[in-house]
């Protein structure tokens, strides 16, 4: 990790893949190529035009890529409007790696997982989800719920369709918000299809989302009669720091940049409700 | 005076014709009052205060109050009514929400100047008849309530209600020689690099901290230009120095003729900055080009900025500082 | 334990900005106290406090951190802070020095805050013991003693002298270097002042408040309690509170373009101010309310989780003094612990 923990390494942005019509993803090398620091699953990084702004996005290539980091970003503030506007070449800084991984190096080994994904949601599971693809005999099946407003709107769509639903153990779920031409998958929320599919209680279920489908996907996991230590999801705050200082990303006593992003919902019990 | 205000507060309460009751709060010294909403007869009897430190200013929490449901009874001081009425021309209050009393003022004190007088420890004052007694752990004090009365009231513009529904005491009068420019005409005598010296002085010691916007009747916009991330000034703390004169030139401009001098902005500065003497001198130049005008004096009249006519002042003939 | 005299103040202050900038109180042109640096014809204020903290030595309110040129599609970053020289600040009143603890408990724990940490070593800090609390003054609420403030010395002042305590290495070194000012200090006139002081303390308005109902571990029983709604009530949202205050150590980072290069740099920020959380979709404390309850949940009760029950609060009273409205951390641990 970098010792001046505010001052960024440079990153130059090697591939560019438009996503869906506001999601891209961009692909970060060090200058000289190769990565600009090792990550764990599930942590994040601050990503900065300078002149622009920083702001916190999740890693959501795998640490198992030796190669490059990948960052999908969906187009919704002016720093990410500055992104997706960009051309390969550019060069943007990159601090960190930021915050709390999800437990693949322990709890999470050897247990059967389901991911449950909405939208650009799938962005900070995806690193997960390829790390247990790398690792695939440290991990029980898995089972992918993803869903989005409309076809267009999934994101990995090639990877998910020729890579992770042709990995054994592998069972991948999709679902659209509405009916749509050219589609014959499910159709329904994300929420109602992961009850529709009724999934075995031993799983260990890794969230993220909109707040609206963590709140009711919990909800219906709970019914379902999985336990709140069995589900892990990601949060996300303003940041400027990223690294438990600056004040602003707390939840009660934690700080999502520090203590998070990943919590588990038993810990998210003690916490105050403003998130 | 309080007995009287409370009295009327419980009355109103009490036959309905408001629900609520904006004034003043005790707090745990004599002088830190809160402004306070009070919903019920019990909360009047228990902390309902009017003091000669009651001076904030109650009107601008009336934009967000007159738009709650039933009737909200708010005391008013002169000064007060100045920036109701002018908060009405500006369509930001409801009047018809709005039970508005009149009380009488005859100057605040700035426990400012108690400290200013190296007296500390205060543990309670006694008012009397102009003089305060004021009891200290290190020993009793007595002073003259003009001695320590705030320097906007030793100005003070008016005495006069110009809005109420209601008056306890006196209606007031206007006071005709008030010297509220004085400092204005010093400041205009300077050279401009002894004026420059004087503000930099000022304002370098500003923090930002936006209470003398956050303060001010005639700041009611929606967002800020400041709180604009895409204004290019919404900085929060100056990056150079000159940012924080920017900031209070701005503001001044922005309520230029609308500014009634209430002097909120100068009272809460924790910095002790003489805002006030920035919208003074818009107030006299206001005087001087367009004739006699006082912000909310009368809500209906047109405003001397808002309004075109042929023989207005032309933009070269206003003078300023000859460099 | 030394002793200075106060005939030689003059000489003891000129001793040591010769070797390091010295900082301290001094009544500026409204007649308030604000640290400036010494020179000789400068006065220290008599004031008790100064109306900005101690703070701004180690966490100034704005800073430069780097700056970045940028040219076609490269970026290149330059680490321009300059090194750090000596300093000392005296006169710090015991809250104040108690604040400093609480300061390095967020920026020089893991990852440290360079910038901070640099600053924090090239300074040495001489606290004065109060003799002249105010009624705004708390600390002892905090278990902070302003008859004994911490820091690298302390200071009394008795008849006619200063005494003088070396506390740290960096203090004896202080000590040290103006010891041909010095003479042996008197312990028995130190333990009086003391005497005094916490006389006094015992008498204030506040020597009565407790800490009882906030603290660690509250949160689920505070967070929602029901008097948020009438404290934040006439809350202007504005920072003063922040900005006074010793403790409140949140910043935000913000780049200015200068037309030759982009300089980034960190400021104060205030969680009273809306656009504090304010993201691009959406913002996890909309009202007055969350924002208010924030600052005093963290002070009361989310620090105090976090730093084994050490309060976020040290009790200088200068909310008390600046706040527009007169609310405070005061009445709203009064309300919280059911005593207003």
């Amino acid at each position: 990790m970098n010792t001046e923990t505010l001052i960024p390494y440079v990153g130059v942005v090697t591939e560019i893949t438009q996503q869906t019509p506001d999601v891209k993803t961009f692909r970060v090398e060090a200058p000289g190529g190769g990565k600009l620091f090792e990550h764990k699953p599930g942590q994040c990084a601050m990503l900065s035009v300078p002149g622009i702004s920083e702001a916190m996005i999740s890693i959501t290539s795998s640490p198992t890529n030796t190669e490059y980091m990948e960052f999908s970003v969906k187009k919704c503030g002016c720093l990410t409007e500055w992104l997706h506007a960009m051309e390969v070449g550019q060069m943007i800084t990159v601090r960190g790696p930021y915050g709390r991984h999800f437990p693949v190096y322990d709890e999470l080994l050897g247990k059967n997982l389901m991911i449950v994904a909405g939208g650009i949601g799938l962005a900070p599971v995806r690193s997960v989800i390829n790390y247990v693809r790398d690792n695939r005999d440290k991990f029980g099946t898995v089972d992918i719920v993803y869903g989005s407003r409309s076809k267009d709107d999934l994101v990995y769509y090639d990877e998910i369709v020729n890579e992770w639903m042709n990995t054994p153990g592998f069972n991948v779920h999709l679902t659209i918000d509405n009916p749509q031409e050219g589609w014959d998958g499910h159709v329904g929320f994300v929420p109602n299809y992961v009850k529709e599919l009724n999934p075995d209680l031993d799983k260990t279920v890794l969230m993220c989302g909109p707040p609206i489908m963590i709140k009711f996907t919990l909800g219906g996991l709970m019914e379902l009669g999985f336990k709140k230590e069995q589900v892990y999801t990601t949060m996300e705050l303003r940041m400027k720091c990223g690294i438990g200082k600056c004040g602003r990303c707390n939840i009660g006593n934690k700080y999502v940049c520090k203590d998070g992003p990943v919590f588990r919902f038993d810990e998210l019990d003690e916490l105050p409700n403003e998130y | 005076m309080q007995k009287m205000m409370e009295k009327r507060a419980l009355e109103l309460l009490g036959d309905g014709t408001v629900n609520r009751v904006l004034g003043w709060s005790a707090g745990d010294f004599i002088y830190d009052v809160t402004p306070a909403v009070f919903k019920t007869a019990e909360e009047v009897q228990d902390k309902f205060l009017y003091n000669d430190f009651c001076g904030a200013n109650l009107s601008k929490y009336l934009v967000k109050e007159s738009r709650k449901e039933g009737k909200i009874l708010v005391f008013l001081k002169p000064c007060d009514t100045y920036s109701f009425n002018q908060l009405i021309a500006e369509h930001r209050i409801i009047r018809e929400n709005i039970y508005a009393i009149g009380v009488e003022c005859f100057g605040k004190a700035d426990e400012e100047k108690l400290r200013a007088k190296g007296i500390t420890g205060i543990t309670g004052i006694e008012m009397k008849d102009g003089t305060y007694t004021v009891h200290t752990v290190y020993g009793d004090e007595t002073v003259k309530a003009y001695e320590v009365m705030a320097d906007r009231c030793l100005s003070c513009k008016s005495k006069k209600h110009v809005a109420y529904d209601e008056l306890l005491g006196s209606e007031g009068e206007v006071v005709e020689d008030c010297n509220r420019f004085d400092m204005v005409e010093k400041l205009e005598a300077m050279t401009p690099d002894e004026r420059y010296e004087f503000w930099r002085g000022e304002l370098s010691r500003c923090i930002r901290c936006n209470a003398c916007r956050n303060i001010c009747p005639a700041c009611t916009c929606e967002q800020c230009v400041f709180d604009n991330p895409n204004s290019g000034v919404s900085q929060k703390a100056a990056v150079n120095s000159f940012e924080e004169n920017m900031f209070h030139i701005i503001r001044a401009f922005h309520v230029a003729g609308r500014c009634t001098d209430c002097g909120e902005c100068s009272r809460v500065c924790p910095q002790h900055i003489p805002l006030h003497l920035l919208n003074r001198k818009f107030i006299k130049d206001v005087n001087t080009f367009y004739g006699e005008y006082q912000a909310g004096e009368n809500p209906e009249a047109k405003p001397p900025l808002g309004k075109y006519e042929k023989n207005d002042i032309e933009p070269g003939e206003a003078g300023g500082a000859k460099a | 334990m030394k002793k200075l005299s106060l005939a030689k103040l003059n000489d003891f202050f000129a001793a040591v900005a010769a070797k390091e900038t010295l900082y301290l109180p001094v009544n500026n042109n409204v007649g308030k106290a604000e640290y400036k640096k010494w020179e000789s014809g400068v006065e220290m204020s008599s004031a008790l406090n100064t109306v900005r903290s101690a703070k701004d030595f180690f966490f100034p309110q704005t800073e430069n951190l780097m700056e970045f040129k940028m040219t076609g599609k490269s970026v290149e970053v330059f680490d321009t802070r300059e090194e750090c020289e000596d300093f000392v600040i005296f006169g710090v009143r015991a809250c104040d020095a108690a604040s400093f603890a609480i300061l390095d408990s967020v920026y020089l724990v893991d990852p440290v805050d360079s910038y901070y940490k640099s600053r924090r070593e090239h300074g040495t800090v001489v606290t004065m013991a109060c003799s002249k609390p105010a009624e705004t003054c708390f600390c002892g609420t905090f278990g902070i003693d302003a008859a004994n403030p911490a820091g690298d010395v302390t200071v009394w002042e008795v008849e006619g002298a200063y005494m003088l305590r070396a506390n740290t290495e960096k203090g004896e070194a202080l000590l040290a270097s103006v010891a041909d000012l010095l003479e042996d200090g008197c312990e028995k006139c130190v333990e009086e002042a003391q005497a005094k002081t916490r006389a006094i303390l015992a008498k204030l308005p506040l020597a009565g408040l407790t800490t009882e109902g906030v603290g660690v571990g509250k949160t689920k029983e505070l967070f929602d309690h029901p008097a948020w709604a009438s404290l934040s009530e006439s809350c202007l949202g504005c920072g003063t509170c922040t900005f006074v205050c010793p403790t409140c150590q949140c910043y935000d980072v913000r780049d200015f373009d200068t037309g030759n290069g982009i300089k980034r740099f960190r400021c104060w920020d205030s969680c009273m101010y809306s656009d504090f959380t304010k993201m691009a979709h959406g913002n996890s404390r909309n009202s007055q309310l969350e924002r208010f309850r924030q600052r005093f949940m963290h002070k009361l009760v989310y620090y105090p989780d976090r730093n084994d029950g050490t309060f976020g609060c040290v009790g200088c009273g200068r909310c008390l003094a600046r706040c527009p409205i007169s609310m405070n951390i005061v009445k709203v641990m009064k309300t919280l612990g059911g005593k207003n």
